[in-house]
């Protein structure tokens, strides 16, 4: 029997869960083993024309990771969506919107002027931005376009399964590919994790008091949080408590909070919604100017709470004051 | 410029042993305001979490108001102090999303505030209908993509 034929695609992410895979470290052996890479932007030269000639079915899964950002990405995912019966979100740029998610938070128009304009290193003074379409002394240039939002990848294209994580740890990807070779897939629109919050699994639950109040956000780049202690106890923002587990607690081990990069639990709408419920309950403050005082140690709400989901969140972007161009 | 066609819809959480009697009061006393506030009876203005608020305003409306006992009324004793502590820090979140923090209103409001509970209605409608209408879908449709 031939074997199956899986393919990877990046759009807008960092190359982080390219790595994972050579993470697998010799059990990448065992996966090139049972299955063949045939499209690997990372690694193999591959075009578009020849995944337009595959057969619809040809190459059984597409790990994509990444957010959509291009045009160009769009036509890639949309493609392979065609062709490929299982299409998997790879990664929390996939899965949620990820880091380049958060570009929801400002605009196109303000990422131009930052990157175009604004920066120090760009000397531009006829102020070009990039076009779809331009022409220069009869030379024509056609470049995707650049949405005006980050995209995670089930708000373009159907997906079937969800492996989260930045990037998705390799058991979990060694897991899966375990799970569709043997047959013994999940049901669909799973997300490959546990359906329990971190803090289940956290090493440091143990020392997390019964009940604990937080006088003031602490950050850790101004304070080093103790190696053994609950972080939410210390003052420290961790998204543990609406995070789903099954990460292995890699940055936990690390003496870093969780970041969110699992995205929320099966049971939470919005993680960063339902960390302001959780955290409020731990304040100290019993008057208004001491619960403002409260709020304010948390610099940066959306930036924290939404690290990792901003485009997949109930309000999904910043709304700007003032039409776009 | 003040709208005064927009009615704006206002989701009201209101505290079952204070807010909630309150606007019971206004009602019975025959006090007059504006039929603009959709009122959900909670148990504790604790009890509300800020996904309530903010999956009130994604669906179309336009404020919320989150009303419960006075400090140091709560039937749960502390519950209040959860709201209150809460209410900043979602504030400082819609500020980042863009959202008029003027949107959303904490207030305390007892029993027997009737006469409160009709002002802070009336004030918070005009308060909205100076704002505009917010249409949070649709407002951000503007600032994404089709796809």
């Amino acid at each position: 029997m031939a074997k199956p034929k899986v393919a990877f695609y990046w759009c807008a992410s960092c190359g982080g869960c390219e790595e994972t895979i050579v993470d697998l470290a010799e059990d990448v052996l065992k996966v090139v083993e049972a299955v063949d890479i045939v499209l690997w932007p990372v690694a193999l030269d591959y075009k578009l024309e020849h995944v337009k000639a595959w057969q619809p079915g040809e190459v059984t899964v597409a790990f994509i990771n990444g957010t959509v950002r291009l045009s160009e990405q769009l036509e890639w995912v949309r493609l392979l969506r065609e062709k490929c019966p299982f299409v998997i979100a790879f990664g929390s740029c996939a899965h949620l919107g990820g880091i380049p998610g958060l570009a929801n938070a400002t605009s196109r128009a303000e990422i131009f002027a930052n990157k175009y304009h604004r920066s120090p290193t760009i000397d531009n003074p006829q102020k070009a931005v990039p076009l779809i379409s331009s022409s220069v002394d009869g030379h024509h240039l056609d470049l995707p376009e650049f949405f005006k939002d980050a995209k995670p990848l089930d708000q373009v294209i159907p997906v079937d399964y969800y492996l989260p994580g930045c990037p998705p740890p390799p058991e979990n990807v060694a897991a899966a590919f375990t799970a569709i070779l043997e047959n013994k897939l999940p049901p669909k629109c799973s997300v490959i994790g546990v359906d329990k919050a971190l803090c289940e699994s956290c090493p440091r639950n143990e020392t997390k008091p019964d009940d604990f109040t937080i006088t003031r956000f602490k950050r850790v780049a101004t304070s080093t949080p103790d190696p053994e202690k609950c972080f939410l106890a210390e003052g420290f923002l961790c998204m543990g408590p609406a995070t789903r587990g099954g990460c292995g607690e890699r940055c936990i081990k690390g003496n870093m909070p969780c970041r969110g990069c699992f995205g929320p639990t099966p049971d939470t709408l919005d993680a960063g919604l339902k960390m302001i419920s959780a955290i409020a309950s731990h304040g100290e403050a019993d008057t208004e100017e001491a619960a403002k005082a409260f709020a304010d140690s948390l610099v940066d709400p959306l930036g924290t709470l939404y690290r990792f989901s901003l485009p997949a969140s109930m309000l999904r972007r910043r709304a700007m004051a003032g039409a776009e161009q | 410029m003040v709208d005064q066609q927009f009615e704006p819809k206002i989701v009201g959480f209101l505290c079952r042993w204070c807010s909630y009697t309150g606007a019971d009061l206004a009602g019975t006393s025959r006090m007059q305001y504006p039929p603009n506030l959709a009122a959900i009876r909670v148990m504790c203005s604790g009890r509300v979490d800020p996904t309530f608020v903010v999956k009130a305003l994604q669906d179309g409306a336009d404020g919320v108001l989150i009303a419960g006992c006075h400090p140091g009324d709560c039937h749960y004793s502390e519950g209040n102090y959860k709201a209150m502590r809460r209410y900043p820090m979602l504030l400082n979140l819609l500020d980042q999303f863009g959202i008029d923090r003027r949107r959303v209103r904490l207030e305390w409001i007892s029993a027997s505030e009737g006469e409160m509970f009709a002002r802070v209605v009336s004030e918070f409608t005009q308060q909205l209908k100076t704002l505009g209408p917010l249409r949070w879908p649709h407002t951000i449709e503007q600032f994404c993509s089709p796809a």
